[in-house]
């Protein structure tokens, strides 16, 4: 086989590069900064392609080209609109809780951030490989309705108080079968760390190996985390015809500009967790029977590199997700929370139930 | 429980209402329309209309100016209908005066008012699934709009604001290709129309949010002096076509949509449907469309005699009437113009009060208010 | 009813009010103190039934004002005119007939916008399209504003 450089020879590269140099303590220090910047650059890059390809997919359905002016088919569109954002004027609106208002970007950005710690990113690629990494996840990401509600209440406009409301609401509601949908995978994985979810899936991905409940929680979790990330049809918080932009009304320049970042980390984020839990995160497609012919083809799938699988599943439930947006109308409020609370929830229930009986009679392949 | 007290203890979980003023820049309001909605959380709980920002007094213009000018005017009130508010005016003074107008004239007034039905609708359409949150049928409504505004630019040489049906016929002939035009028109709108159906009339989420949302009762409809397709939406048989045919309607086989739903849901089918009855009529017309002169010479200054006329027509939103009020001279002494958005703003109130916020959207887009057309 | 017949019938049910005739339809003069009464009765008389209010306006006929209300039967189809003359020009008062029809609501604040009309019983009588500190009536015909140009 040829060998090739693999992520786990650079990281090992420079870890041995920086002791060299200073003492293990600010080795730590150092590599806890580069990790955090790099991560952040990588997504920081993926957010620019999203955006790019959120514009290009609309205008597909819409019958239009998209951007298509600022350099080769529009690339650049991204980087022009964040100078614009940059170089608006970002005011508070008379009346506001300044204070609050000019933080609450800053902490729902933070706490999407948080979320990148536990995940995995390639073989041997993580920033805090911890064995609660799943767990760390779910905490975090019900914490970014904070921000939210701190926006909308320091506003001092009634359409940002009313979406900030509808948000917690809807997040409150929606973490509950996420959660499930996340507990069902953990038990067929039977571990919280996100390497070791991804581990388990080398034989077979668990949308394949887990039965019916995994396809059944692979749809609410995706479901669920549009709902979480404020996304069309769920997008009530902002409900552009009702509530103007909800609960960024009031915001201006990059700290609307944050907020609009603050989404597409988010939808990042939970595609990320959704293929590490179901579609095997950096993990190739490997068919779970033992034939010889499946042995070649998953041999064959392995000369994918694992950056390109991990990107690939990511961005196709990112497209998923800007389909939904593009098609759909938007739901209202109550029925929003009667589709949670009457269906998705109870769903839910029954099926971790089914996973938990397919697990004990080891029924999964 | 009689001895329960009447007001909440400090310690109970008191609400409060609040007043939210939706518009008069506002992306659902289609306009410069303002909405003073009382809520309580997100139920709406009162509605009072503000009209006025964009009134620029018609009614008192047109006592200034002659009659030809007048009908100038009635473009910018319903600007979706603006064949439509021409032909009211037109007919208005050629029934005042005993003008016949020519059967070549009569037929492109009524394909070209048809083809404004379906423009009006189309944008409709578009915006009704924009204010309940889907973005895409916008453009698609769009796109075949614009085929039709082609039409129209061609043969009358406007696209919004045409004033091109005048006193007497229209103001010009249309080009000779016109039948051919609209014909292949038609086969390309009726290719279009299942990709409606199967992105907004067939979606789950859309039947859901509109389906037994802004109940408006039949006896409420007349009561509220409701038109168009927000009454024949709940019951009420009122096509102006059907009951005071003008220039040859009563000649054309087409049916007056009618539901009994009395909901968002029943107004969304009758726009549906009178589409494809505009169709239907337009293809009538084409098949055997009538050669002769355009327009009848008339009078260069018209002078009404004295008296009143009423006219009226049906537009896309509704029952449009004329009242001219003439006192011999060339001028009208008064002209008031029955707008039918300005009777429908009315059918707001009692189908959203009760339901929430995003309920109030949807009736007011279905309801299909155009806010020139409120405000004159 | 078709426009003589409704003619007649009014002269018939009618006698001590003046009836009419305009190019389109019949014309039925009504007092301004009778004008619930008269309405009242034309809306639910099983020969009528004017049910519909579909237009509401008026007409400044300097120093009169004339109210009209076009009526129409959704049962019938018959259309009607009603006229009231109000001849005090310095306070015209009527009766609203919101009663009898909600759509007058939304009618009766523009002309009371318009012509200064007062409507005894209107629920909400507001300058609905103006603003409230507007100076004078715009339709009626003595209406003066420094800004009017003529072109």
């Amino acid at each position: 086989m040829i060998s090739m450089i693999e992520f786990t020879d650079i990281t090992a590269w420079i870890h041995s590069l920086l002791l060299s140099v200073m003492t293990p303590t600010w080795t730590y220090i150092v590599e806890l900064a580069l990790s955090g910047v790099t991560a952040l650059v990588v997504l920081l890059v993926c957010v620019i392609i999203m955006v790019y390809m959120e514009r290009k997919v609309a205008g597909f359905m819409q019958l239009r080209w998209g951007p298509n002016r600022v350099g080769p088919y529009g690339i650049f569109q991204v980087i022009a609109d964040v100078i614009k954002l940059l170089l608006k004027e970002s005011f508070s609106p008379n009346r506001a809780d300044k204070v609050m208002f000019n933080i609450a970007p800053a902490l729902a950005l933070c706490v999407s951030l948080m979320a990148l710690a536990p995940i995995s990113w390639a073989p041997g690629l993580t920033m805090w490989d911890t064995n609660i990494g799943i767990l760390f996840i779910t905490a975090i990401s019900s914490m970014g309705v904070i921000g939210i509600l701190m926006a909308g209440w320091s506003s001092n406009n009634k359409y940002s108080l009313i979406g900030a409301m509808r948000s917690g609401a809807q997040i409150v509601s929606y973490e509950l079968s996420a959660g499930l949908s996340i507990v069902t995978a953990v038990a067929l994985a039977g571990t919280l760390s996100t390497n070791g979810i991804i581990q388990s899936q080398a034989d077979g991905w668990w949308i394949l190996k887990g039965q019916i409940p995994a396809i059944i929680a692979f749809l609410i979790y995706v479901i669920a985390s549009t709902a979480e990330c404020n996304r069309a049809p769920f997008d009530l918080a902002e409900a552009e015809s009702e509530l103007t932009a909800g609960y960024h009304t009031e915001y201006a320049g990059m700290q609307f500009g944050i907020f609009y970042l603050n989404e597409y980390i988010n939808m990042a984020i939970v595609s990320i967790i959704a293929s590490t839990l179901f579609l095997g995160g950096w993990m190739p497609f490997h068919l779970p029977f033992d034939y010889p012919v499946v042995h070649v083809f998953n041999h064959i799938m392995d000369f994918i590199p694992t950056w390109m699988w991990f990107f690939g599943k990511m961005f196709l439930i990112i497209f998923f997700m800007m389909w939904f947006r593009w098609t759909f109308p938007r739901l209202r409020i109550d029925q929003l929370l009667k589709l949670e609370w009457k269906y998705l929830l109870p769903i839910s229930i029954v099926n971790l139930l089914f996973a938990a009986v397919i697990i004990v009679l080891h029924w999964h392949l | 429980m009689e001895n329960q007290p009447t007001t909440p203890s400090p310690t109970e979980l008191r609400t409060e209402e609040f007043v939210v003023n939706i518009g008069p820049q506002h992306p659902a309001t289609h306009g410069v329309l303002r909405i003073e909605a009382t809520l309580d959380g997100e139920t709406v709980k009162d509605i009072l209309p503000h009209l006025g920002y964009i009134h620029r007094g018609i009614e008192k213009m047109t006592e200034s100016m002659p009659y030809k000018q007048s009908i100038y005017l009635t473009s910018r009130m319903d600007y979706l209908s603006a064949h439509i508010n021409n032909h009211a005016c037109s007919l208005a003074i050629e029934n005042a005066l005993g003008i016949e107008v020519s059967a070549r004239a009569k037929a492109i007034r009524i394909i070209m008012d048809e083809l404004q039905r379906l423009t009006s609708h189309e944008l409709w359409w578009g915006s009704c699934a924009m204010d309940i949150g889907a973005v895409t049928p916008f453009f698609l409504g769009f796109r075949d709009r614009e085929r039709i505004l082609e039409i129209f630019e061609a043969n009358t040489g406007n696209r919004l604001t045409m004033n091109y049906i005048i006193p007497g016929g229209v103001m010009r002939d249309v080009l000779p290709s016109f039948v051919t035009d609209v014909k292949e028109l038609l086969k390309k709108i009726k290719g279009y129309r299942h990709e409606y159906d199967q992105l907004i009339t067939g979606n789950f989420i859309f039947q859901h949010r509109t389906q037994g949302v802004g109940y408006l009762s039949k006896e409420q409809a007349i009561s509220l002096a409701c038109s168009g397709p927000v009454a024949r939406a709940s019951g009420v048989s009122c096509d102006v076509r059907k009951h005071y045919p003008y220039d040859g309607y009563e000649k054309l086989d087409f049916n007056e949509v009618i539901d009994y739903g009395c909901d968002n849901w029943a107004r969304y089918l009758v726009h549906m449907e009178e589409m494809n009855q505009s169709i239907h009529i337009i293809e009538q017309l084409l098949d055997n469309f009538p050669t002769g002169e355009y327009r009848t010479k008339i009078k260069g200054i018209i002078k009404l005699p004295e008296g009143e006329y009423y006219q009226r027509v049906e537009t896309a939103r509704g029952e449009l009437g004329v009242y001219i009020v003439a006192d011999g001279s060339n001028k009208p002494y008064r002209m008031k113009f029955r707008t039918p958005s300005f009777s429908n703003l009315g059918a707001v109130k009692p189908t959203t009060v009760g339901l929430k916020i995003a309920d109030l959207m949807a009736n007011m887009s279905t309801i299909d208010l155009v806010v020139p057309d409120i405000d004159r | 009813m078709s426009k003589e017949e409704l003619k007649q019938y009014l002269e018939v049910t009618y006698p001590d009010l003046e009836v009419k005739e305009t190019v389109n339809f019949p014309l039925l003069l009504v007092n301004k103190e009778d004008v619930i009464p008269v309405l009242t009765k034309l809306k639910d008389a099983s020969e009528t039934r004017f049910n519909f209010l579909f237009c509401e306006t008026a007409v400044d006929r300097n120093p009169n004002f004339e109210v009209i209300y076009h009526l129409t039967s959704t049962y019938y189809h018959h259309d009607l005119e009603v006229k009231v003359i109000l001849e005090d020009r310095e306070n015209p008062v009527i009766d609203s007939v919101y009663g009898l029809w909600e759509a007058a609501d939304l009618y009766e604040d523009e002309i009371y916008d318009m012509f200064g009309i007062r409507f005894k019983g209107h629920p909400n009588l507001r300058r609905i399209m103006l603003t409230d500190e507007w100076n004078g009536f715009p339709l009626r015909k003595d209406y003066q504003d420094d800004k009017i140009i003529s072109l």
